[in-house]
């Protein structure tokens, strides 16, 4: 189906699935609950983890297939939103066109420096990556300040020109993101009983462009090339021994991967249209290698849970306080909930970081696959039981 | 040419922090083959052993003084550190003063424990695994640390002052024979020059002259060789992992009073380091050293006015653009050995 084999189709329309039923899994819990705190299904939280998902899959066409480990991705993303700004404030605030040059112009950018930085491998490219984008950063937030408005961010003004569309509205408002009209930060709310479902115009759209991304990472991880890429990972030395040069399939996916961290940035800019050089700093960049290896490198479906996951602890965790833990833990005799909230409230709260650290280290430890290789591991302990005495070789070879 | 020697002195703090920090990078790299993202975090760890260390000083307990009162007219209480009860007024606070200082000698056993805590407990068990994965957990746990320190002393800086006698500055244009006042240069940054010159003085010293740090040349020469000649070389670079782990440590106590510690000056550091390092020439000792110098210095000439009013914003990239510069045109960097992370 569509160019894939039934497991990865199936993969597809699992995705699809979840995607296009997010506002109702991602709220299950009613409105006014005591629960209501985990629901994850506004617009903002779900935009955010489409957003970052695309990134994250792009990162994992680089860093997954070909082992180069880049940290400095988010100036992609950040060129990216820039561009796509500047098509607002210019042409109109259509975000199509606004997505299109943020793709481009990322995929340029990333051509530059990909051009440069894949001279060298290892750890070199490493610092490679991380020296342009710092100084991109560097750049954007001093001497670019009038392409990137500097420190306060690049933002629509009411005497832009949108060639295409009215400078301002007619109530003298500042225009907002469409397609075509329809409103990117529109919602439809939909009551049943005590829930209450979101459905925003902006995350359906940035939905869509994921299913798509996605769909083209696993075209490119079941292609001749992606196979290539993985030749790169496993032993460079070997593949060039065959008369093969690595340089063009490398400079080719670190394109792609800079392209997708440009539509990223591009639907970041078209949900709320405004861009900032902060996106560009290298604690950016880090945050995409912590989703990608979360989630499980070099698997279709892992950047995707990472990034998801980060951004969920970030958004709902990190909002836990001292009074909502004594509530939870209100059962217990008082000197010991003290004792209970005390241990556990560094890592919650505002001290999320604290558990991504430990997480992310025992991923790396003890998961090397990830999130994925995680679940693997423990849907291969209930399989192998069933599986014994009907087929004894019944593991699958782990993507 | 008075501005000349002015960015050059200024240029020699920020690099005596970069030289010592690379070094320290180096040794484990040269040592272990290990590249340490969490090297920042160990100069955080030590800038906030001097803050802990003077905030120790400083415990005091209340006592109600009679003399005076406070805007209600009860008797005021004041803070008395329990060092004034036990040395005296005058000289407790000779030693409050001198808290920076004090934390040297704490911060080297505290810091070369936690490098043996850290190669023992989690390294050791990356030695063949990809650099890649070594670059992510020493990554993840360089954000354990920092959230660790963020929860204990908060997210803000937290001053932490020299000791009066180094307050000031010291007015170079005089001795030079320019104008007082051209060349003035705070007296705790021309310490911490001299502090870090006798670190890197030190560590070559005890790299060059004796057994031990013979053997451990050798084995960053050979690791194999030397240990089939029935040496424990594992145990010589785990110390060595130690003392690069004190030598970021020293630097960043040092560092404390020249920028008030916070919990991520680490990273902001380590980046730079890095860049240092690999423009040093991966595993070159001398180098990582000589970079570091180089670069801070380099820097602080962007930053003239001068150079400025020609290149906009050359001081916030002359650094990367230099490595971008020395990695393609000298892969090995300037003084990289050959064999060293070549593939």
């Amino acid at each position: 189906m569509l160019g894939l084999e039934m497991k990865d189709f199936r993969l597809l329309l699992i995705v699809i699935g979840l995607t296009m039923l997010a506002p109702f899994i991602l709220n299950p819990f009613p409105e006014g609950s005591e629960m209501a705190q985990f629901n994850a299904g506004y617009p903002d939280l779900m935009q955010r983890f489409v957003i970052f998902g695309i990134f994250a899959i792009g990162f994992n066409i680089l860093f997954g297939l070909t082992g180069y480990l880049s940290f400095g991705h988010a100036a992609f993303l950040g060129a990216g939103s820039y561009g796509a700004v500047w098509m607002f404030k210019l042409l109109s605030m259509n975000v199509l066109p606004a997505i299109a040059i943020s793709v481009v112009i990322a995929g340029l950018f990333s051509l530059l420096i990909g051009f440069i930085s894949l001279r060298r491998s290892g750890i070199y490219f490493s610092i490679l990556t991380l020296a342009f984008a710092q100084m991109s950063f560097a750049l954007a937030y001093s001497v670019l300040t009038p392409i990137t408005g500097g420190e306060t961010g690049l933002q629509l003004a009411l005497d832009d020109p949108r060639i295409f569309g009215a400078s301002q509205t007619a109530t003298g408002n500042i225009p907002v993101p469409s397609l075509f009209g329809l409103e990117m930060r529109s919602s439809y709310e939909l009551e049943l009983g005590s829930w209450l479902f979101t459905f925003n115009a902006g995350y359906y759209l940035a939905a869509v462009f994921m299913i798509i991304a996605f769909y083209m990472s696993i075209r490119i991880f079941r292609s001749p090339f992606g196979m290539m890429l993985r030749a790169i990972k496993s032993n460079q030395t070997r593949m060039s021994y065959t008369g093969l040069n690595a340089r063009p399939y490398t400079l080719a996916a670190f394109v792609i991967s800079g392209m997708y961290a440009g539509l990223a940035g591009g639907l970041m800019a078209s949900m709320d249209p405004l861009a900032g050089a902060e996106r560009m700093q290298w604690t950016a960049s880090g945050e995409v290698v912590l989703m990608t290896i979360l989630g499980g490198a070099g698997t279709l479906i892992g950047p995707v849970l990472g990034a998801g996951m980060i951004k969920y602890f970030e958004n709902i965790f990190s909002k836990i306080n001292e009074t909502i833990l004594h509530g939870w833990f209100a059962f217990l005799p008082d000197g010991l909930e003290n004792f209970v909230v005390a241990m556990v409230y560094p890592f919650i709260g505002k001290g999320w970081h604290l558990t991504l650290g430990i997480v992310f280290m025992l991923v790396v430890i003890f998961l090397p696959g990830g999130l994925v290789q995680g679940g693997q591991k423990i849907a291969g302990l209930f399989r192998r039981k069933k599986a014994e005495d009907t087929k004894p070789n019944a593991t699958e070879p782990a993507e | 040419m008075d501005q000349f020697i002015l960015q050059i002195l200024n240029g020699l703090d920020k690099g005596s922090a970069y030289a010592l920090i690379a070094l320290g990078l180096t040794l484990i790299f040269g040592t272990l083959g290990v590249v340490n993202f969490a090297h920042g975090a160990l100069f955080m760890l030590g800038a906030f052993v001097a803050v802990t260390v003077s905030n120790i000083l400083t415990l005091s307990h209340k006592v109600v003084d009679e003399t005076r009162t406070d805007f209600l007219g009860n008797p005021l209480q004041v803070d008395v550190p329990y060092l004034y009860d036990l040395f005296g007024q005058a000289a407790g606070d000779t030693i409050i003063d001198w808290a920076v200082p004090i934390s040297i000698i704490i911060a080297i056993p505290i810091m070369v424990g936690i490098g043996f805590a850290m190669e023992r407990g989690l390294i050791k068990y990356f030695y063949k695994r990809p650099h890649a994965d070594q670059i992510l957990v020493t990554f993840g746990l360089a954000i354990v640390i920092q959230e660790i320190v963020k929860y204990f002393y908060g997210a803000n800086p937290i001053p932490t002052p020299a000791p009066e006698a180094f307050v000031g500055s010291f007015d170079f244009g005089v001795i030079l024979g320019f104008d007082p006042n051209a060349i003035i240069y705070p007296y705790w940054r021309l310490v911490y020059f001299f502090f870090s010159v006798v670190i890197i003085g030190a560590v070559f010293a005890f790299l060059q002259f004796t057994t031990f740090g013979m053997v451990v040349r050798a084995g960053m020469a050979d690791r194999e060789t030397v240990g089939l000649l029935g040496i424990d070389i594992d145990k010589r670079f785990t110390i060595m992992f130690g003392i690069a782990a004190a030598v970021a440590g020293l630097a960043g106590v040092m560092y404390a009073p020249i920028n008030s510690p916070n919990y991520h000056m680490g990273m902001d550091f380590l980046v730079l380091s890095f860049v240092v390092v690999v423009v040093g020439g991966m595993g070159s000792l001398p180098g990582a050293v000589a970079a570091g110098f180089l670069l801070g210095i380099l820097e602080s000439f962007a930053s003239m006015s001068a150079v400025i009013d020609i290149l906009p914003g050359i001081n916030q990239i002359i650094i990367y653009l230099v490595a971008i510069i020395i990695l393609l045109t000298r892969p090995r960097g300037l003084m990289g050995r050959k064999g060293v992370m070549e593939e």
